[in-house]
């Protein structure tokens, strides 16, 4: 016991010295929340828009000016033609072209008037959205001229909004910054601090030592899950600090099935070492394997819902998408462990199986 | 009258921080000798060895090697020197031959000189059946006396030498030895350092150095005899008995 | 120059003599390519509800089919009131629930006027407004139906201007054929970034850089050495991606494929000078390793790829502006969705090649043979 504890202070030491990583390892969350709160938002802003208006007048103008007005859209070009139509899209100065065509106003008494909206659809995401935006305020500006019975408004909804009344984009990105932090952090430090022993050589003292290879392990992962639960204790505190994002449920239960997480993928990170003979296989494999897959495949930024059919299968293998379940469930929902026993045990499964495969493939190496 | 000193350090100094790894050391070294530089771990060697060969800048002091100036002719002087550090440094995933071909090219050697000279030096060390062999799967005695003959492979005019027997075999260092007798004989200057002190014995001139301060240097027998000790082990312990600095 | 022959020599042998690293290098980025393309679309479907019908009247009953009928959504089956219906917004069985109240045809049909109660998830805000926007159309639809039948009114109010929308460049509005590109930018960068971040430090952990610094090598040979076997791999995945982009996804070139090559080869050397630079700056490949994921994290979400610069507040799109990727993203997309030229884009060349050469000259200088 003497020597286990001896040999963790050891690995503390190693950690604490390099004050790079922490700096990463504490920095780079707080960068992404402040990112995700305060850069990346819901709304358009500032949508480059160019204008063919081929009918002059006020009448137009006044549509116009109606437009560029909005934070919406930013009025950068007028064009002239359709070829300076491709150009302007070509050059990448304007996301979206309101055409307005010549004979617009005498149509327009006539109810038979035209706009057409030309979207960039290289990005068919933001296309659509600035076409309904600009769709949203023409009829805007149309009730007001055109008077008023224009829709008869039969059934009202009703809407609220559960979970997350204030729609903030910042409530769903903390669970997926925590996710994604601990996931990549915990397999990273594993797998890299076993084969830098392998690599400089010192394993083989360490294996000559009277302490077992299993303990030898587990000394250095320990400090691993120490650093990290203080990782997802400081992101919940600076969500909540900066962001004013709440513990819904219990803070105690987030804590412990983010200790089984972190320990999910540490054990990732332990069968990624046995396999790689270099840190730097180690780290492409624990970094640039997973950094992606993680982020895309965890229903962090895309809802798995809408994947293919394959695909909403593969995902049931990425140890995150069942704790985004659970972090979000008793963070924003404030359920118990009743609502996520079922996530839990997947990631229960999935641990004694990393682990179980780790022993396997280290046996085989040390016969 | 310094046209046969290979080295000239003039109080030449270096801190980190507070620290002073190398305190003012003046010494001379003549060309074609073997100068030994004795020392516990961490009385400043391998600091020293560093500045003289611009890994290292200095804090302050003055060094000439090969009449080039250490602060402003630090790349002249790297055409002139060989350099073999503490830490094995050959690439263990490129064979014998490989590595000879690399360290040959970036000395800027004709091709036709690296085969030529690449194949007389695999046939000294008699490692002909290893030539494609990776480095990595070397015994150390066979690193080390490969790492030295390719750090002097562009007939350098001096080749410094930071522990080169450590961790050695006594037979392979004999035999390293003879590899440095041989190099002297060829006309290069051997600069080495060392804590077996009975290979001081095998130096021209030795200097002895303690918590970064050159206590002394002449020849091992005029030592022995200035102290009145039978070996240079007495003569070091004299010396160094009164260290500051805790060996590791 | 003959020095960098045996530099090239050197650096190739070392990455293709390491066997583990070679699928990593080649064959993982493509299958990620070819799975991840699948995964990222923003478009939202089979968006599942529950609802409480408490009416039980034809009209409901007409709702409910209407809702059936939509691709957008997947009937989750009826709950028989609020708080079950809430227990399986808990539960993750539904995203939203409708809530038909009793008397609500009788309402419709004597007072013109009605209500119904929407209940969504919003953890996603975004996901959360789309779904229900969705819903309030399928709502309006059966409203206006209802109107026509009963009022013999025309099925829609004729509204004087009609607007029309279009999509150029990608007229079915196709999300691989954003997401191909981008992804595949974002794995060139990061094989790229990683491999050159973790390259000079490596050397200086084994301690063979030490030898490397007494010869009297000259620094700029020997970073152009790390450098090139680095951008030559880059490139070879660029082609690679291309060809599977083109083989599975049948994504368009519309634009030159040497602009794209000529635009990648300069931003190629920002991205793996910003690697060296951070190599010659650490002491370990593990700080390495996690200063360039710092980095290409924060480069990639202010990239525009995931989410469009536009959704960034003025500040934060001004930002873009000294984030190379956001750059090669959008050039990348500019040429080979809407075939734009080399005078179009003349001004990303431009910045481009300013990026470069600050940042190889800061990696120049920061590289010291002597410390």
């Amino acid at each position: 016991m003497k020597e286990f504890i001896a040999f963790i202070k050891k690995e503390f030491y190693h950690i604490f010295r390099d004050r790079r990583t922490l700096l990463v390892l504490f920095g780079m969350p707080l960068a992404q929340l402040l990112l995700f709160g305060y850069a990346i938002t819901t709304e358009v802003t500032n949508a480059d828009l160019a204008v063919y208006n081929q009918s002059s007048g006020q009448f137009t103008n006044q549509l116009v000016d109606k437009l560029v007005s909005s934070d919406f859209f930013n009025l950068t070009e007028n064009v002239h033609s359709k070829d300076e139509m491709m150009d302007v899209f070509r050059k990448s100065k304007a996301k979206i072209i309101v055409v307005i065509p010549p004979d617009f106003e005498q149509k327009f008494n006539r109810r038979e008037a035209q706009i057409q909206l030309i979207a960039d659809g290289s990005d068919p995401n933001l296309a659509s959205i600035l076409t309904n935006s600009a769709t949203g305020i023409i009829m805007t500006w149309m009730k007001g001229h055109a008077g008023n019975a224009m829709q008869i408004e039969t059934i009202n909804n009703e809407v609220r909004w559960h979970y997350n009344p204030e729609l903030k984009s910042v409530s769903m990105f903390v669970p997926g910054v925590i996710t994604i932090i601990l996931m990549l952090v915990s397999a990273m430090l594993s797998s890299i601090s076993i084969t830098r022993e392998k690599e400089l050589g010192t394993i083989e003292i360490l294996y000559v030592s009277p302490l077992k290879p299993v303990t030898i392990i587990i000394g250095k992962l320990v400090p691993f899950i120490i650093l990290s639960i203080f990782n997802a204790a400081f992101i919940l505190l600076m969500a909540y600090i900066i962001f004013s994002v709440p513990v819904n449920g219990s803070i105690m239960l987030l804590l412990l099935e983010s200790l089984l997480f972190i320990i999910t993928a540490l054990s990732l990170g332990v069968l990624i070492s046995t396999v790689s003979e270099t840190q730097q296989t180690a780290l492409m494999l624990s970094l640039f394997g997973l950094m992606l897959p993680t982020i895309l495949l965890s229903g962090f930024i895309f809802p798995i819902s809408s994947m293919p059919l394959p695909l909403q299968i593969i995902s049931n293998v990425i140890p995150a998408k069942w704790f985004l379940i659970i972090i979000k469930d008793i963070m924003l929902k404030g359920v118990g462990i009743m609502y996520v026993w079922k996530e839990t045990l997947v990631l229960v499964g999935m641990t004694i199986g990393l682990i179980g495969l780790s022993i396997k493939k280290y046996n085989i190496r040390l016969q | 009258m310094s046209d046969n000193l290979a080295i000239i350090a003039t109080d030449l100094t270096k801190k980190f921080g507070d620290f002073v790894a190398v305190d003012a050391i003046t010494f001379e070294v003549k060309k074609g000798e073997i100068f030994g530089f004795l020392g516990a771990n961490g009385a400043g060697k391998t600091t020293a060895i560093k500045m003289l060969c611009g890994l290292s800048r200095p804090t302050s002091g003055q060094a000439i090697i090969s009449g080039f100036d250490i602060y402003s002719q630090s790349e002249l002087i790297k055409k002139n020197i060989g350099y073999m550090s503490q830490h094995f440094s050959l690439y263990q995933d490129m064979t014998i031959r490989e590595n000879i071909r690399f360290y040959g090219g970036i000395y800027g050697l004709k091709s036709k000189d690296i085969k030529t000279r690449g194949s007389k030096l695999i046939q000294e060390l008699e490692l002909e059946d290893y030539a494609d062999r990776f480095v990595g799967e070397l015994p150390l005695g066979w690193k080390q006396k490969l790492a030295f003959s390719i750090a002097i492979i562009h007939n350098p005019g001096i080749v410094f030498l930071d522990e080169p027997t450590s961790g050695v075999d006594p037979i392979t260092r004999r035999q390293f030895w003879n590899m440095i007798y041989k190099a002297a004989a060829r006309g290069i200057t051997v600069f080495v350092t060392t804590h077996y002190l009975e290979e001081a014995e095998y130096c021209n001139r030795v200097s002895i150095m303690v918590d970064g301060e050159m206590r002394d240097f002449d020849t091992p027998r005029e030592l022995m005899k200035k102290y009145n000790k039978p070996t240079m082990n007495d003569v070091f312990l004299h010396m160094a008995v009164r260290s500051k600095r805790k060996g590791d | 120059m003959r020095i960098l022959k045996f530099l090239l020599q050197k650096e190739f042998l070392q990455i293709f003599r390491n066997k583990a690293m070679l699928p990593i290098i080649f064959v993982l980025p493509v299958i990620q390519l070819v799975v991840l393309t699948y995964a990222a679309d923003f478009e939202l479907e089979n968006i599942s509800y529950v609802f409480v019908d408490n009416d039980h009247s034809q009209e409901s009953e007409n709702l409910m089919a209407q809702f059936n009928a939509s691709k957008y959504f997947r009937n989750k089956g009826a709950k028989v009131d609020f708080n079950t219906g809430m227990e399986a917004l808990d539960h993750n069985q539904a995203t939203l629930l409708l809530r038909i109240p009793r008397g609500f045809a009788e309402k419709l049909q004597k007072e013109k006027k009605a209500s119904l109660m929407l209940d969504v998830n919003s953890i996603d805000g975004q996901a959360a407004t789309l779904s229900y926007s969705y819903a309030s159309e399928i709502i309006n639809d059966f409203s206006n139906n209802i109107v026509q039948k009963w009022n013999g009114l025309p099925n829609k109010v004729v509204l004087p201007v009609n607007v029309v929308s279009r999509y150029w460049f990608n007229e079915e509005m196709e999300y691989k054929n954003l997401m191909v590109p981008g992804i595949l930018a974002l794995l060139v960068t990061m094989v790229g970034m990683f491999l050159s971040a973790m390259n000079i430090v490596r050397e200086k952990e084994i301690g063979t850089i030490e030898q490397i610094n007494v010869t009297p090598i000259n620094k700029v040979y020997f970073l152009i050495g790390k450098l090139t076997p680095f951008w030559v791999i880059s490139i070879f995945e660029l082609s690679f991606g291309l060809i599977i982009g083109k083989l599975i996804f049948d994504i368009p070139i519309n634009g030159s494929l040497p602009l794209l090559y000529a635009y990648t080869s300069i931003y190629l050397l920002v991205i793996l000078g910003i690697g060296l630079w951070i190599s010659t700056l650490t002491d370990t490949q593990q700080q390495a390793m996690f200063l360039a994921w710092f980095f290409i994290v924060i480069f990639i979400l202010m990239s525009g790829l995931f989410t469009p610069i536009e959704n960034m507040p003025g500040w934060a799109q001004k930002l873009t502006w000294i984030n190379p990727i956001a750059f090669y993203i959008k050039v990348i997309r500019a040429v080979l969705l809407k075939g734009s030229t080399f005078a179009d884009i003349q001004m990303d060349f431009v910045i481009m090649s300013v990026f470069a050469v600050v940042v190889l000259t800061l990696a120049t200088l920061s590289y010291k043979k002597r410390v």
